[in-house]
C-alpha cells in the first residue's frame, strides 16, 4: 500500500521535525523561567530558613547564603543546571529537600492520573452533549447545554471545585472533602478511585464548554454538508445519518481542539489540586514558586512545555491519520 | 515523679462513621492504640539543625534534657542534670546508657559532639547557628561525657540542650544539609519512627519498641495535613479525627461535638507592636508610654481571640510563674495618655491628630499581609492610638518587602518559648541584641537598667536566683518601654475523650504542628481498657 507508506513516512518527519523543534523551545522556556523567578520578590533563604529567619543573624545568613550558591548570578546558576542536567542530575529541590527526581517521580503519577480523568470527562462530557444539542437544535436540551457551556466559560477551575466540597463533601456527605485516600488508610484503588471523583470531575467540567459548544458546532457544519445530505436522501435512519456520517466528520477538528487546550488544563490542574489537598505535582509548583526553587521550577516547567508540545503533536498527527486531506507539510 | 492529670469520659465513645467506612489501616482511629491528627501545617523539613521541633517535643528525636511542661527541664539523653561550673561557662553532661538510634546504631559521646559541631560549622549551612551564639566548643570527655565551653557566662544553656540528636554517621560529609536523607527520613533515638511521609497528605508514625523509655501506648499515630482551619474543624466532626488545632473561635463554636473536648493552652507566644528608636514619633518617649496606656488589651483578647489569651505588657507571660513580675503591667488609661501626650508638647490639631514643632504624631505600623490574626491587632492597635491622638498608617507586606524597613517602621511581631526567660527577653530587650538578628530588638531599645538585670539573669544559677533579675527587668522595662507588647495568645486544640489517660497541660512556645499542643507527651499516654 503505497499511499499508507508514504503517509506513515510523512507521520514520521512530522514527529521528528517537532521533536528538534522542542529542544531550543525548552532552552527558551526554561531560561524565561529562571529570569522570572530571579526578579520575583520571594527570596529562597526565606523559604530555607522558615521561622528561624527570625532569630537568624544577618552575616549568618549571609553566610548560608553563600553555602547554598544562592548569592550567585541567575545566569550562573541556570548554566549549572543545565551542565547538570546533561550529566543527568536534575539537581535537588531545597523546598521539598528531596532529589528533584525524587519529587517528580512520587508526584508526577498522581497528576498524570487526575489531568487523563479530568481530560476523559470533558471528551465523554463533550461527545454526548455536543451530539444531542446540535441533532435536536434549538430544542431545550440544546437551549440549557449552551446556556450552561456558555455561563461556565467564564468560572475559574478553583471556584467549581470548592462549590463541588461545600455542596458534595460537606453539604451531602457523598464523597471525601479532600486528600489522596481517607485519613490514615492505606494506599488502595478503592480510596483513590472515591477521592479521585470530585478533583476530576471539577477539572473534567471546567474543561469542557470549550470541548461541548465545538462539537455542536462543527455537528451543525457538517450536517449541513453533501455527503450526510446524500445519506438522508438515500434513506438511511437518522441515527445512522448522525452518528455514522455526520461525527466523524466533526471530530477532526475536535481532536485537534483537544491538543490545544492542554495548557490550559495544565493550568486547572494546579489550581484543582490546590483545592482538593492532591499530592500531584502541580501543587508543588506553588510551593516551589514561593522558595524560588530553580531546579524544580526548571522541572515542572519543562514538564508543562512538553506536555503542551506533545498535545499540539498528537492533535496534528491524528489529524494527518484521520483525514487524507491533511498535508503533513502543512 | 508526674502528678498526671486524668480524665474519664462518662460516655464510651461511638465511632461516627460518616460519609466513609471506618479505615482500617493502622493508625486509623479505627485501632485501639491508633491515634489519628489533624495539623494544619506541614514541616518542610525533619532536620533538627535545620529548625524541626526546635523547642523540644521532637517524637523522632531526644534532646540531652526536654522540657516537662511546667517550665523545667529534666534529662532525657542526659543521665542526669547538666553541672556547670560557678560561671556558668562549663557544662558537663553525663550521657544515658544503652540508647539507640532507630537504625540500630548505638547513641554516645560521638553523636553528640557532632550533631553539636555541626550547628557551629558553617560548612552545614544550619539554620539554627545563630542561636548557638555562646558555643565556643563542644569536646569529647569519654564516650559517656560530654563538655560544653561557652564564650561567655549563660545560665539558660540547658534550656538549648533540647536540641535533637542526630547520628555522627550523617554528618560525615560537612556539605549543606538541604541535601541530607534526614530531611524526610530521620534516624533519631526519639519515641516514634517515621514509617511514611507522603508529602502534602499525611505522615505516619509508629512506636519505637526499643525507646528507651519505654515503648509508647499508642503504637501508631497518623498526622493528616489539612491546612484549612474549616475543613479541619468539618473533619473532625464527621469524627474523622482524634484530635486537631483550631483556631480559639473556632474551637469553641465546635467544641460541643460529642466526645470531644476542648482545650485552650497557655502559651509564651506573644503579638507585639515594635516602635523603633530612630522615627521621630515612636521614638519619643512619652509616645511610647501613651500608646501602652492607650492600648485596650483586655478588650483585644475578648474580641479578636474570643479570650482565649492574656493581656501582655513585657515579653514574660504569667505562666512562667517565679520568672513574672506581676505589678509590671500597663493599665488602660487613655485618659493618662493624653495627658502624657500633652504634657510633653503634642498638641492636637484640627482633624483631632497631634502635633509638635511641625511634627506629625503618625507612623506606619507593618503587618504580615497573610496572617488575619496580625491584621485585626494592628487595626485595633490604630483605632486605640486614633482616640488619643495618634495616626497609625496601616500597611499589610509579604516578609521581604517588611524585612529592610524594620528598623524605621513599627511592625507587629511575634515570637516565643517558655523554656527559659534569657530566651524570651534578651533578642527582645537587650541593647546589644540589635543587629544581631533582623528581628533581634529591632526597635534599638536600650535602657541601661534592663541590660544589668538581663545579663545577671545570665550568669546566676538556679531559677531561685534567676527570678529576682528577670523580674527587675520588667520593672525597669515598664518605667521605659521599648514597644507595645499586646497578648500572649492561646494555642487551642480539639480532642477525643475516653480513650486515653495521661494528658498534661502545658505551656506552649511560638510553633506549630502536632508535636506540641496537647500530644507534646504522647508518648506516655496509656490506652484506656
Amino acid at each position: 500500500m503505497n499511499a499508507v507508506s508514504s503517509r506513515a513516512e510523512a507521520v514520521g518527519r512530522l514527529v521528528l521535525r517537532r521533536l528538534l523543534f522542542a529542544v531550543p523551545v525548552l532552552f527558551v522556556v526554561t531560561l524565561g523561567m529562571f529570569l522570572l523567578a530571579a526578579a520575583s520578590p520571594f527570596d529562597p533563604i526565606r523559604q530555607y530558613y522558615g521561622v528561624q529567619i527570625f532569630e537568624a543573624d544577618a552575616a549568618e545568613v549571609a553566610r548560608v547564603r553563600a553555602e547554598l550558591g544562592l548569592d550567585q548570578p541567575v545566569l550562573v546558576q541556570f548554566w549549572s543546571w543545565v551542565t547538570g542536567v546533561f550529566g543527568g542530575d536534575l539537581g535537588v529541590s531545597r523546598s521539598f529537600r528531596q532529589p528533584v527526581a525524587q519529587v517528580v517521580l512520587e508526584r508526577l503519577p498522581w497528576t498524570m492520573l487526575l489531568a487523563a480523568t479530568g481530560l476523559a470527562i470533558a471528551v465523554l462530557l463533550a461527545l454526548l452533549l455536543g451530539t444531542i444539542a446540535a441533532w435536536r437544535q434549538g430544542g431545550w436540551i440544546d437551549r440549557v447545554v449552551t446556556g450552561i457551556g456558555h455561563a461556565l466559560e467564564g468560572i475559574p477551575p478553583f471556584v467549581l471545585a470548592l462549590l463541588s466540597i461545600s455542596v458534595f463533601a460537606l453539604a451531602l456527605g457523598w464523597l471525601p472533602v479532600a486528600g489522596l485516600t481517607d485519613a490514615g488508610a492505606e494506599l488502595s484503588v478503592g480510596q483513590v478511585a472515591q477521592h479521585l471523583v470530585l478533583p476530576a470531575t471539577a477539572l473534567g467540567i471546567s474543561q469542557s464548554p470549550w470541548l461541548v459548544l465545538h462539537v455542536r458546532q462543527s455537528l451543525l457544519t457538517s450536517l449541513t454538508e453533501d455527503h450526510v445530505t446524500g445519506a438522508r436522501a438515500r434513506g438511511l435512519s437518522e441515527p445512522t445519518v448522525v452518528l455514522r456520517h455526520a461525527l466523524p466528520t466533526a471530530v477532526l477538528p475536535f481532536v485537534m481542539l483537544i491538543g490545544a487546550r492542554v495548557p490550559e488544563l495544565v493550568t486547572g490542574a494546579v489550581l484543582v489540586e490546590a483545592v482538593f489537598s492532591w499530592p500531584g505535582l502541580a501543587a508543588a509548583v506553588v510551593t516551589a514558586a514561593e522558595a524560588v526553587d530553580y531546579p524544580m521550577l526548571a522541572a515542572v516547567t519543562i514538564l508543562a512545555t512538553g506536555a503542551v508540545l506533545l498535545g499540539s503533536l498528537l492533535a496534528d498527527v491524528a489529524a494527518v491519520l484521520l483525514d487524507p486531506r491533511v498535508n503533513a507539510d502543512g | 515523679m508526674l502528678n498526671r492529670r486524668v480524665f474519664l469520659a462518662a460516655v464510651p465513645t461511638t465511632m461516627l462513621a460518616a460519609a466513609c467506612t471506618a479505615p482500617t489501616a493502622p493508625g486509623g482511629s479505627g485501632s485501639p492504640n491508633g491515634m489519628l491528627l489533624g495539623d494544619g501545617y506541614e514541616p518542610d523539613t525533619l532536620h533538627p539543625l535545620l529548625g524541626y521541633a526546635q523547642e523540644g517535643a521532637a517524637k523522632f528525636y531526644d534532646g540531652l534534657v526536654s522540657f516537662d511542661g511546667r517550665g523545667t527541664l529534666r534529662p532525657a539523653l542526659a543521665a542526669e542534670e547538666p553541672s556547670s561550673t560557678p560561671d556558668a561557662r562549663q557544662w558537663t553532661v553525663t550521657l544515658r546508657e544503652n540508647v539507640v538510634f532507630h537504625d540500630g546504631t548505638p547513641f554516645d559521646a560521638d553523636d553528640v559532639v557532632a550533631t553539636y559541631r555541626a550547628v557551629l560549622d558553617p560548612a552545614f549551612a544550619s539554620t539554627i547557628s545563630s542561636d548557638f551564639d555562646m558555643l565556643e566548643r563542644v569536646e569529647k570527655v569519654d564516650a559517656r561525657t560530654v563538655r560544653f565551653d561557652l564564650k561567655y557566662p549563660y545560665a539558660a544553656w540547658p534550656a538549648l540542650m533540647v536540641l535533637g540528636i542526630v547520628p555522627a554517621e550523617t554528618l560525615a560529609e560537612p556539605e549543606p544539609l538541604e541535601n541530607s536523607p534526614l530531611n524526610t527520613e530521620p534516624i533519631g533515638t526519639g519515641p516514634y519512627r517515621l514509617v511514611e511521609w507522603r508529602r502534602g497528605d499525611q505522615m505516619i508514625w509508629r512506636g519505637n519498641e526499643n525507646y528507651w523509655g519505654g515503648a509508647p501506648q499508642v503504637g501508631d499515630i497518623t498526622v493528616v495535613f489539612a491546612t484549612d482551619d474549616n475543613t479541619r474543624a468539618q473533619r473532625l466532626q464527621a469524627g474523622e479525627f482524634d484530635g486537631t488545632v483550631l483556631p480559639p473561635v473556632l474551637a469553641e463554636r465546635v467544641g460541643g461535638v460529642d466526645g470531644y473536648r476542648v482545650l485552650h493552652h497557655d502559651s509564651a507566644d506573644f503579638r507585639s507592636i515594635t516602635l523603633p528608636v530612630g522615627n521621630p514619633v515612636t521614638g519619643d518617649p512619652a509616645v511610647r508610654l501613651a500608646l501602652n496606656l492607650a492600648v485596650n488589651r483586655q478588650g483585644m483578647v475578648d474580641a479578636l481571640l474570643g479570650g482565649h489569651g492574656t493581656p501582655a505588657s513585657t515579653p514574660i507571660p504569667p505562666s512562667m510563674r517565679p520568672h513574672h513580675e506581676p505589678s509590671a503591667v500597663f493599665p488602660f488609661d487613655p485618659a493618662r495618655a493624653e495627658q502624657v501626650l500633652g504634657a510633653a508638647g503634642w498638641v492636637r490639631g484640627s482633624d483631632g491628630i497631634r502635633t509638635r514643632g511641625g511634627e506629625r504624631a503618625r507612623f506606619a505600623v507593618l503587618y504580615n499581609a497573610e496572617d488575619s490574626l496580625r491584621r485585626d491587632l494592628a487595626l485595633a492597635f490604630a483605632s486605640d492610638a486614633q482616640t488619643v491622638g495618634i495616626e497609625v498608617a496601616l500597611e499589610g507586606l509579604g516578609w521581604d518587602a517588611i524585612d529592610p524597613r524594620i528598623n524605621d517602621d513599627s511592625v507587629v511581631l511575634g515570637a516565643g518559648t517558655p523554656l527559659d526567660p534569657d530566651l524570651q527577653t534578651y533578642s527582645a530587650l537587650h541593647s546589644s541584641a540589635t543587629g544581631t538578628g533582623t528581628y533581634n530588638n529591632p526597635g534599638g531599645y536600650r535602657n541601661a537598667e534592663v541590660d544589668a538585670a538581663l545579663d545577671a539573669g545570665r550568669r546566676a544559677i538556679g531559677d531561685q536566683e534567676r527570678a529576682p533579675h528577670y523580674r527587675r527587668a520588667q520593672t525597669a522595662y515598664v518605667a521605659d518601654p521599648g514597644a507595645v507588647y499586646l497578648a500572649f495568645l492561646d494555642h487551642s486544640y480539639l480532642v477525643r475523650e475516653g480513650r486515653w489517660n495521661g494528658y498534661q497541660p502545658v505551656v506552649e512556645p511560638h510553633t506549630h504542628g502536632t508535636t506540641w499542643g496537647p500530644w507534646w507527651n504522647v508518648e506516655d499516654w496509656t490506652t484506656v481498657t
